[in-house]
């Protein structure tokens, strides 16, 4: 499979997305939000530096808000990636996020990593799992993760092959499978190793996550029974009306309905603990961005004079109006929806 | 008036059947979300319920509804697919258990 801009899909245009949803016949987000006196949406500090280092990845998931995938080539230079580490210098910003993509196929991913851990800064990779088995190169990742404290953040989107091949690809479980083992095999996951390894669970279809409650037993009963994976926690997330997974809805006739399922599942209490009011989120090329989603809908942050990493002001930030279009619906319906699962708990 | 008995935009407004009577409504629906939550059975395990409920009234819109609540909750196809073979099961066997009454009148009226 090619990724929307590869074939050169309406959908690859950020403005055509937007204008989708915009044209969809259900109430105004930031009319919900001011129902609840949320709006406009001010951040409430910087917790977490989400940096996206490309969009480049050895799958091409159905779902991806990325459009991530082999055939895409946009990746963090070193010079941006130094540009963020002077900022996280400058700043207590305590966790890094690092993301893609397959984060890790960008060659100056590792420098990265260690660069953040010697700066103190907590670091999270999202991890595909099967890029580790991808080339032989990145075989020793779990042994690099292990060494450095990373916490690995796993895709996982079900327990068995059926439902994740549908979304990720075919092999993909099988393979899945075989890198949490190489993870648990050098501590992760293991009480008492501190080494962090949580899964990602987001619905291989045009449906709404259960509650982690519900289906983290479920993950750990199978995964360990039948595979003998262990892991930390259970993240649940709702896939995002954007990109490749707005494809899928359009093409299936599932969009509308999805849209009023998320519109009639709106929380406040969700709304009122989404990411974007601790995170900042620095695109491939440096941009700043309230969150991943609207980076990939080139949604920068309001004042375009502080909207790269170059100019990074973190007072500005943090009492940003957070830019709010109709996908934000994803991150607020049931117990929320962010990059650590659940808001409203 | 529709020219089907069923529209799937009538799931929607299952909600509205207050606007002929609120009170009762609005107990019906009191009740219905309690006997949802998790309990004695799971959430999960109630949902499954409901599906093979569904399919043994053979309603649309619950057979909609609950399928999709079964997915969200991580039922897989094979385990709704078991649940639908008990109510297919028990729809059966409750035809059948009935052809001992017929074997019975047959045995009363016979010589």
């Amino acid at each position: 499979m090619k990724s929307l801009k590869a074939q050169r899909s309406e959908l690859a245009n950020e403005v055509y997305q937007l204008h989708v949803l915009e044209e969809t016949a259900v109430p105004k987000f930031s009319d919900q939000l001011a129902t609840f006196g949320l709006y406009p949406l001010h951040p409430t500090g910087i917790e977490v530096f989400q940096m996206n280092v490309g969009k480049m990845c050895n799958q091409t998931c159905q779902h991806c808000h990325v459009d991530a995938g082999p055939d895409r080539r946009e990746i963090m230079t070193r010079e941006t990636m130094e540009q963020c580490l002077a900022v996280l210098e400058r700043h207590p910003i305590p966790t890094v996020d690092i993301t893609g993509g397959a984060p890790e196929m960008n060659p100056h991913f590792r420098w990265l990593v260690e660069a953040c851990r010697q700066r103190g800064k907590k670091v999270m990779v999202r991890c595909n799992l099967t890029i580790v088995l991808a080339n032989p190169k990145y075989r020793d990742l779990p042994e690099f993760y292990a060494a450095n404290g990373v916490e690995v953040v796993s895709s996982l989107p079900f327990y068995n092959a059926d439902r994740t091949d549908r979304q990720r690809g075919k092999g993909v479980f099988e393979d899945s499978i075989a890198v949490l083992r190489m993870l648990n095999a050098v501590g992760y996951g293991t009480e008492g190793s501190g080494l962090v390894l949580n899964l990602v669970y987001n619905p291989a279809g045009a449906f709404l996550p259960a509650s982690q409650q519900t289906l983290e037993p479920q993950f750990r009963k199978v995964l360990g029974k039948e595979f003998g994976i262990r892991f930390n926690q259970l993240y649940a997330i709702t896939n995002m009306p954007i990109s490749r997974f707005l494809d899928f809805l359009i093409r299936t006739g599932n969009y509308e309905a999805y849209m009023e399922r998320l519109v009639s599942a709106f929380n406040p209490v969700a709304a009122a603990g989404v990411m974007c009011r601790n995170t900042i989120s620095v695109g491939w090329d440096g941009f700043l961005y309230d969150c991943d989603f609207n980076q990939m809908l080139d949604l920068k942050v309001g004042n375009a004079s502080k909207g790269h990493i170059q100019s990074f002001d973190l007072d500005y930030l943090e009492k940003r109006d957070v830019v709010l279009a109709q996908h934000c619906y994803g991150c607020t319906a049931g117990a929320g929806s962010s990059c650590g699962g659940e808001v409203a708990k | 008036m529709d020219k089907t008995y069923y529209n799937p935009d009538d799931l929607k407004k299952f909600s509205k059947i207050g606007e002929f009577g609120k009170e009762l409504a609005d107990k019906f629906f009191s009740y219905y979300g309690e006997v949802f939550k998790d309990g004695e059975l799971s959430a999960r395990e109630k949902s499954l319920i409901a599906l093979a409920v569904a399919h043994a009234v053979q309603c649309p819109y619950c057979i909609d509804a609950y399928t999709v609540d079964c997915t969200e909750k991580g039922v897989t196809e094979p385990q709704m697919m078991e649940a639908v073979h008990v109510t297919a099961a028990i729809r059966g066997g409750s035809s059948l258990v009935h052809s001992v009454q017929m074997m019975n009148r047959v045995k009363e009226v016979s010589m």
